[in-house]
């Protein structure tokens, strides 16, 4: 008795039953994962990586490195998230009638929260905030963001809250209770174990860091514009990163109060949620879907930016409505803050708020359609040169469309009746979100790789990687429509009649073509690697840019501009393409820059342990982390010099090696 | 309209040399902490919305006006407020640059705010003690929720005050050390304008039951 009290107290209610040796799935997921973590680790230790990774990149404060390892972060979790759809996929092809598939309910209920939750909290997410931190300071002239560190804080905040998603994979359960937890079914009599703790502590750790990134990127575009560059002369790309972000600071507010409730029920027995003492449930939904409606446009918005930056370039002219275009981005912005009751009209809030609701999300469509007839007239009698984003960009246009017009559909509160928790809307947001935000992250990942790395992407498994998104995209969400809207539920594992088994069986070749994309991508990096001598960008400039950022050198320096540059026009790089400008090769000044900290990561490390100790109720661990945190915290604010200038020399000599280079293309 | 087609034609010129290169850690400061206190205060928007929801679900427990005491919150708003009065001479220091000054007044702001936090821990823990806890009624969670975390607001403003304390006992009134002091100053006075909200909605309206 004594003894197990002991391991009480050390291990909470951790014990060898939480690992899941019974599951043959994730036991050989959890080899998998360890021989690859391994190869990886002992590749780094062999090639003595570890002290360059951790100095130049894990301490970054540079915003471009810091961005960079935020779509690194994002693609490693895309892998995961994948996976978890091809299994359902999988399951949902075979489950029918007398077979029960592979996959028990219990599993499945968790293989769907985790891959929603990980597909938007760890990767849309951070690939939006990855290409944001990476793009926008350079193309406001900008040296760094506004809050170096505390950039660096985010990223490793996010690391926390994935690295415990991950954990929860091979050390006790992930929730069971659907990507955004509802309440009353995540309350702890309904989901006693530790998946909704997991989900819980994870999102709330993550969304400090991205609700700290939003302000961040918020002050560093007010702030820290060039000279000249008036807000109407701003990129669309940074007006669409400024909306997003402050819509992300209005939202992830009522998010993080709606787990903190959600967490006070489930650690101190309160009654937020609850029906027996008074407690509301629609509450916790209301407030998670304030967050969650807005949350799409926080995607989408930088991803309507990256669409209006590659069109206006690979069409080489300027964007058509410029105006038109920053005011519907700014009328999106608004309006989506108003439309997030329906995502559940049958709630019986009456048919007055469900019309209101119903209008105001009707109404978002106009100013989207005005972005799609811009980006159409911007095409109109524009020399066109389909070039892998340019691709992106017209797949976009036609998959989007759409899924913007199921939308529509599903607006009509009395269409909703009947689909709602359908696989119509499943199929409706999947359009949404891949047609719209997953093929603009792409379009942006290979417009802006030749930025970052010097070295353009592999043109061929580019190519794959289109083909295999933009087909299997419609050949695994075609059939899902069709049988959500014969009026198929969600979240199903099994299913009796057997009619409906060919859409599925479809659905899942339409996944694996997917799968081919998901490694075509990943091959048009390593390809292009292997070949950068061959795809290697001397100029600076290989698409011929318009914007600031293909100004400087690919990849940027550590200052991104030796002298900072003097906006004229909106489209201030062709401006100065178009005055014969001439890279200045003197009159360097030393450049003040931020200095590297390991606080971020220790913090990050410290939250990681926080949250587990909390989810097993190892409260000695909990207790420790949190008092870590604050002391880290605080000996950081003693470090008063946490900048250095890089001398005159040095810029000189990096920018005289580039002045060898040939000149830019006009 | 010629005056600009003049302006075109003419040599843009597209570097200030002579301008001061240096990256500007401190020019956003004030506006990125406006914005942390913007999204603070959407916390405390939810968790009001959440009490006006809840607030009068009693489950049987005991309601509002059996349990506030408003003399004892009368005193407990006094001192904050008293403390952000003492805190905004102390800022008038700062900018006369009376460090001593400054560094007492912070000191007497610190030892306010750490009294209306025992007021409000007495009077958490004689409601416990009489049994409305958190855990008896939808109205009780949400009362302590928004006001423990107005109350856990305080605490973590204190640890930043003594920080502050102990750093300008050290380096006296430097830049880095002003704009702290500016921020510490604009979130004490942010608590201060919820803590009226919560005096208001919570006590006064929960006392006119």
């Amino acid at each position: 008795m004594q003894d197990h009290s002991f391991t009480t107290t050390v291990f909470g209610r951790l014990t060898l039953e939480s690992l899941p040796i019974h599951e043959p799935i994730l036991v050989g997921t959890f080899i998998a994962v360890a021989a690859l973590g391994l190869i990886v680790v002992a590749a780094l230790t062999y090639f003595r990586l570890w002290g360059y990774l951790w100095k130049e990149w894990f301490t970054s404060v540079d915003h471009k490195r810091i961005g960079i390892m935020y779509i690194v972060l994002a693609i490693i979790m895309l892998l995961r998230g994948f996976s978890d759809a091809v299994m359902m996929r999988l399951q949902q092809a075979v489950a029918f009638g007398g077979n029960e598939g592979f996959l028990h309910s219990s599993h499945y209920d968790q293989i769907f929260t985790a891959h929603g939750t990980i597909m938007i909290f760890f990767v849309a997410i951070p690939l939006v905030v990855g290409i944001v931190n990476f793009v926008m300071p350079l193309q406001i002239g900008a040296r760094d963001v506004a809050f170096p560190y505390l950039n660096n804080l985010s990223f490793w905040l996010t690391v926390a809250g994935s690295v415990l998603v991950m954990i929860s994979l091979f050390v006790g359960e992930f929730a069971r209770t659907g990507w955004l937890s509802y309440a009353p079914l995540a309350e702890k009599a309904f989901s006693p174990d530790t998946g909704v703790d997991y989900y819980l502590w994870s999102l709330e750790i993550a969304g400090i860091g991205t609700t700290l990134s939003a302000v961040n990127m918020v002050a560093t575009v007010i702030k820290m514009r060039a000279p000249g560059m008036s807000l109407m002369k701003m990129p669309v790309f940074t007006w669409t990163a400024l909306c997003s972000n402050v819509l992300a600071i209005a939202i992830f507010p009522a998010l993080t109060a709606a787990f903190f409730l959600l967490l006070l029920d489930r650690y101190l027995d309160t009654a937020f949620f609850i029906n027996d003492l008074g407690g509301n449930a629609m509450l916790y939904w209301n407030m998670v879907w304030m967050w969650g409606h807005p949350e799409v446009y926080v995607l989408i918005l930088p991803a309507f930016g990256i669409y209006s930056e590659i069109t206006s370039t690979f069409t080489g002219k300027r964007l058509f409505g410029y105006g038109s275009m920053v005011y519907a981005t700014v009328v999106i912005t608004i309006l989506s803050y108003l439309v997030w009751l329906h995502h559940y009209f049958t709630m019986g809030s009456g048919a007055s708020v469900n019309a209101f609701f119903g209008i105001a999300t009707m109404v978002i469509a106009i100013p989207t359609g005005a972005k799609v007839f811009n980006w159409l007239f911007t095409m109109f009698r524009g020399e066109i040169r389909f070039e892998l984003p340019m691709m992106w960009v017209v797949a976009f246009m036609l998959t989007f469309v759409v899924g913007g017009m199921t939308g529509v559909l599903l607006a009509v509160p009395a269409a909703d009746f009947v689909l709602h928790n359908s696989l119509f809307l499943v199929a409706h947001f999947h359009n949404t979100i891949i047609g719209g935000v997953v093929f603009g992250l792409f379009a942006g990942m290979t417009y802006w790789f030749p930025k970052a790395f010097g070295f353009k992407m592999d043109e061929f498994w580019g190519k794959v990687a289109f083909w295999g998104w933009v087909i299997g995209y419609w050949v695994a969400w075609t059939p899902i429509y069709i049988v959500g809207l014969m009026g198929t539920t969600r979240r199903v594992n099994h299913f009796d009649d057997p009619t409906l088994q060919p859409y599925f069986v479809i659905a899942l070749i339409g996944a694996v073509i997917i799968l081919i994309g998901v490694l075509g991508f990943v091959m048009a990096i390593v390809m292009g690697i292997v070949k950068r001598n061959k795809l290697r960008d001397v100029t600076g400039d290989p698409w011929g840019g318009r914007t600031l950022e293909w100004s400087t050198t690919s990849p940027p320096p550590a200052y991104n501009f030796a002298i900072t540059p003097v906006v004229y026009e909106l489209d201030a790089w062709q401006d100065m393409k178009e005055h014969g400008y001439k890279h200045p090769t003197e009159g360097f000044r030393p450049v003040h820059m931020p200095r590297n900290t390991a606080t971020g990561v220790v913090v990050a490390a410290l939250a990681t342990a926080l949250g587990f100790g909390m989810i097993w109720y190892m409260w000695w661990l909990a207790a420790i982390s949190f008092a870590g945190i604050l002391v880290v915290s605080i000996v950081h604010t003693f470090n008063y010099s946490r900048d250095h200038y890089i001398p005159a020399d040095a810029i000189a000599l990096t920018e005289g090696k580039r002045a060898q280079q040939p000149a830019a293309r006009a | 309209m010629t005056i600009q087609l003049v302006n075109k034609d003419a040599q843009r010129v597209y570097h200030q040399p002579e301008a001061e290169e240096h990256y500007h850690s401190g020019g956003a400061t004030m506006l990125g902490f406006w914005i942390y206190l913007m999204s603070d205060a959407l916390i405390f928007a939810s968790l009001f919305a959440v009490y006006g929801t809840l607030s009068r679900n009693y489950a049987g427990g005991p309601p509002p006006q059996h349990l506030f005491e408003l003399p004892l919150v009368a005193l407990n708003t006094g001192f904050l407020l008293a403390s952000s009065i003492v805190l905004s001479i102390g800022m008038q220091a700062m900018a006369a640059g009376r460090t001593a000054t400054m560094w007492r007044l912070l000191a007497v702001t610190g030892v306010l705010g750490a009294a209306f936090l025992c007021v409000e821990l007495y009077e958490f823990s004689s409601l416990i003690a009489e049994g409305a806890t958190p855990q008896r009624s939808a109205f009780l969670s949400a009362f302590f929720t928004l006001v423990g975390t107005h109350g856990l607001h305080v605490l973590f403003g204190l640890i930043w005050l003594v920080t502050l304390l102990v750093q300008i006992a050290q380096r006296g009134l430097n830049e880095d050390n002003k704009r702290r002091l500016m921020c510490l100053s604009m979130f004490w006075h942010f608590l201060d304008i919820i803590w009226i909200g919560v005096f208001t909605v919570v006590y006064l309206f929960g006392a006119l039951r």
